[in-house]
């Protein structure tokens, strides 16, 4: 007899897990994953190989020698870390540069604060700002699409975004417009930049497939579109000429990949469905006054490293709505 | 017509109701009953009989101990072996009355007829008294005194009566039961229920899954004023508060009572209780206990004596499968884990199961990642990561205008979240302390 255990409720649980959400994630990164592979060819591949294995080596090296805790390298959130850091980087970057960020991304953005759940910024983003402070001039040098046999020797060129803030120095918006990419190209990824942010739709995609599973709600990924492409808007109607349309801002640099998969990072994004909304929209406008007035022409990753910083500020003052609370009772 | 549910948080745990649509069986006295002198909220029942005493099925054996408390009758005729502590459900040792049992000899006054007796002509009052005097509680597992809830305070008005039918614990299939077997007696209960409480309207609340239930209550119940609802199969709509707000849209505030928002609910197995109280005169002295688990060979609804052990029930049931690692009162949600079988049937226990032992394990915990899935489950508006790093911090403090007494303990926060934290288990202790703090403030 007394053999039973005896805990308290509840005595069941779902199935969920952080690997099976971590790899959930993955999974839907693997159509943008495969485009820019078809773009970037055997750069893509390098760079994306050297950033997973070098985000996973480094999280179980810190983790079993310096912090001496278990390694938790293989539950997928390094190795997400170091796809999303491969998806915002040139994919004719030198191998040991990526590496660095590697390094920066899990040992400067996730470790130090300590680890999974703890860190107050994207690890992945954390290494790609790392790297740009490092090393400018290889971070901003984005190879054309369709070369697929090159890696550190490809032909470089300005990203849409990059063409579009140096020609508005002295020209309209119409006449910079017929040397970009069609938004056709901007839509597949045929277009300049940094190998995972290229195609819209795979992104989207993505996006679709986070939300069926749950991994992901609408609440950030949309409002940050939905900022941008408004505020973005009233520019474009007040002055067609100095002020790009909507769309192209919605298709061009990171922002896709940004909204969907960097602001969306659990850790630090907001926990209400309200601060949520907040944070998105705080990170649509950083976004587009980044990139229409700053010196920058891309400021989505900025934009969401600024608002990671206010999250646990969100989280203290934006409560969700408790049951029994707005009654007016008498 | 999308269905009504109510409005935030919810999971959908597996149902697994193996032991839906098996007919009730009645399982005869046990030799020796156990019959614990507290199974309500509130105070223990004094205890009236002694040691080699004779008693009759129905007999009054503890009286109510104060304002909330309830009388406690023999479920079994024979002699009384022992007044002394026994371990109950808790876990603890607590006052209870032995019986040896006698053959099976009831009081003269119980109508034990299967006649259906109907058209009660008793005012509200003697109503309430004989549901008072039946022992009847709530036998969805809360076990509150129902003649108390009958009594509605000054001030305050009934204006709907809720019946809860919805048994949204996966496995538990005792009220479904009874509604598709008994629907006419409930039917009854429901009309002297709206009486002793004086509203004139009342509305069954079933979740979805027993369409079959559905329909038969709604036949029942055609012509009169009570209102039979599905539900949309939402955990934890059986909750008291999640259920009006799904019914009627009305918040209970918070720290209130459904009475402040004019209604008051009874589950379905109260219902018929106090039916066979009022038109039977007989006392609450059995109840349908689903008997339930995977790897039980016959998952099964008994209707058995207050007192009978569980390892009767589950010998019944086709006997304890090899790799039982847990026996639970009550569902997987809410259930208490028994540490042994020898632990009587009280009139809370809605159903015994068990679990194996891969089911049973823990998951290792692991740090939050804040997926906020806990606080999109949470029925409360409660933000349990949050309440839980506050309660291991020991920041009882916190808690309290973080609304923590405020949680219902339905365990879909647990549940639900990814890295296995155990946030109810942390969010229990953070109430006990906040009610310690509060009680201390009072004090001063
Ligand atoms: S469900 Fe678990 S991991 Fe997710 S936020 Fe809540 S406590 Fe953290
Ligand atoms: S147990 Fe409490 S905190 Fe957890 S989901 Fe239920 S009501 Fe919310």
């Amino acid at each position: 007899m007394n053999k039973f255990i005896v805990s308290p409720s509840p005595h069941t649980y779902t199935g969920e897990s952080v690997p099976k959400l971590m790899y959930g994630v993955i999974i839907s990164l693997l159509p943008a994953l495969a485009v820019s592979v078809w773009f970037f060819g055997i750069g893509m591949i390098i760079v994306t190989f050297v950033s997973v294995a070098s985000s996973i080596l480094f999280e179980y090296l810190i983790q079993r020698y310096i912090l001496k805790v278990k390694p938790t390298h293989l539950d997928g959130s390094a190795l997400l870390t170091g796809l999303l850091l491969a998806f915002c980087l040139p994919a004719i970057i030198p191998f040991w540069m990526v590496m660095i960020g590697a390094l920066a991304a899990i040992g400067i953005g996730k470790m130090t604060f300590g680890g999974l759940g703890n860190n107050i910024f994207n690890p992945a983003l954390v290494g790609r700002v790392f790297l740009f402070i490092s090393f400018p001039v290889a971070m901003t040098s984005w190879p054309e699409p369709g070369q697929w046999m090159h890696y550190t020797d490809a032909v470089t060129g300005a990203t849409p975004l990059g063409l579009m803030k140096e020609g508005l120095a002295n020209r309209t918006v119409g006449e910079i417009m017929p040397e970009l990419p069609s938004f056709l190209h901007l839509l597949v990824g045929r277009t300049t930049g940094s190998a995972g942010e290229v195609s819209a739709l795979a992104l989207l995609l993505g996006m679709l497939y986070m939300m069926y599973r749950k991994i992901i709600s609408w609440h950030i990924p949309l409002t940050i579109l939905a900022t941008v492409a408004v505020f973005t808007g009233i520019l474009w109607l007040a002055n067609p000429d100095r002020f790009a349309d909507p769309l192209f801002h919605l298709l061009t640099g990171g922002l896709l990949l940004g909204a969907i998969y960097m602001a969306t990072d659990y850790v630090t994004s907001p926990m209400t469905r309200k601060g949520m909304i907040i944070y998105g929209a705080g990170i649509g406008i950083v976004t587009v006054l980044i990139r229409v007035f700053g010196a920058y022409p891309e400021g989505v990753q900025f934009a969401i490293l600024i608002f990671n910083g206010f999250t646990p500020l969100i989280n203290k003052f934006v409560k969700p709505l408790r049951f029994g609370k707005e009654v007016k009772h008498g | 017509m999308s269905l009504r549910t109510f409005s935030r948080g919810g999971v959908h745990p597996p149902e697994h109701k193996l032991s839906a649509g098996n007919k009730i069986k009645e399982l005869p006295p046990p030799e020796i009953v156990v019959i614990p002198v507290s199974q309500h909220l509130g105070a223990p029942a004094k205890v009236l009989v002694n040691r080699g005493e004779q008693v009759k099925v129905g007999q009054l054996i503890a009286e109510s101990g104060g304002f909330v408390s309830t009388n406690i009758h023999s479920s079994v005729s024979g002699k009384v072996l022992k007044v002394d502590e026994f371990m109950d459900s808790s876990g603890y040792r607590k006052m209870a009355v032995q019986i040896q049992v006698e053959g099976d000899e009831w009081l003269e006054t119980i109508d034990r007829s299967d006649d259906l007796v109907r058209n009660s002509v008793l005012p509200a009052e003697d109503i309430r008294k004989k549901i008072l005097e039946a022992g009847i509680v709530g036998l969805g597992g809360a076990t509150f005194p129902t003649h108390v809830k009958l009594m509605v305070p000054q001030g305050k008005t009934a204006e709907y009566l809720i019946i809860n039918g919805v048994e949204c614990e996966p496995y538990l299939t005792a009220d479904h039961s009874l509604m598709l077997e008994r629907s006419e007696e409930l039917f009854s209960g429901i009309q002297l229920l709206m009486k002793g409480l004086g509203v004139e309207k009342a509305i069954i609340g079933i979740e979805n899954n027993k369409p079959d239930a559905i329909e038969k209550m709604k036949k029942v119940v055609e012509g009169s004023r009570i209102r039979v609802q599905g539900l949309k199969v939402k955990y934890p709509q059986g909750g008291e508060k999640q259920l009006v707000q799904a019914l009627l849209k009305r918040e209970v505030p918070s720290g209130g009572l459904p009475i402040d928002v004019g209604v008051v609910v009874f589950n379905v197995g109260t219902a018929l209780a106090v039916y066979e109280a009022v038109m039977k005169n007989r006392p609450l002295i059995d109840r349908v206990v689903t008997v339930t688990g995977k790897s039980l060979k016959k998952p099964s609804n008994f209707l058995v004596r207050i007192g009978t052990p569980v390892s009767v029930l589950v010998k019944e049931a086709g006997g304890l499968p090899e790799h039982t690692a847990k026996v639970i009162n009550g569902g997987p949600m809410m259930g208490k884990a028994f540490s042994t079988l020898d632990i009587p049937v009280v009139k809370g226990s809605s159903g015994i199961l068990l679990i194996d032992e891969q089911e049973a394990r823990r998951k290792e915990v692991k740090p939050c990642i804040r997926c906020t899935k806990c606080l999109s489950v949470c029925p409360m508006g409660l933000e349990p990561y949050l309440l839980m790093n506050l309660s291991e911090k020991s920041l009882f403090e916190r808690m309290e205008p973080e609304k923590v007494l405020d949680c219902i303990e339905c365990g879909s926060c647990s549940y639900t979240c990814p890295s296995s934290r155990p946030l109810l288990d942390y969010i229990r202790l953070g109430k006990a302390e906040v009610g310690k703090i509060k009680r201390a403030r009072k004090a001063v």
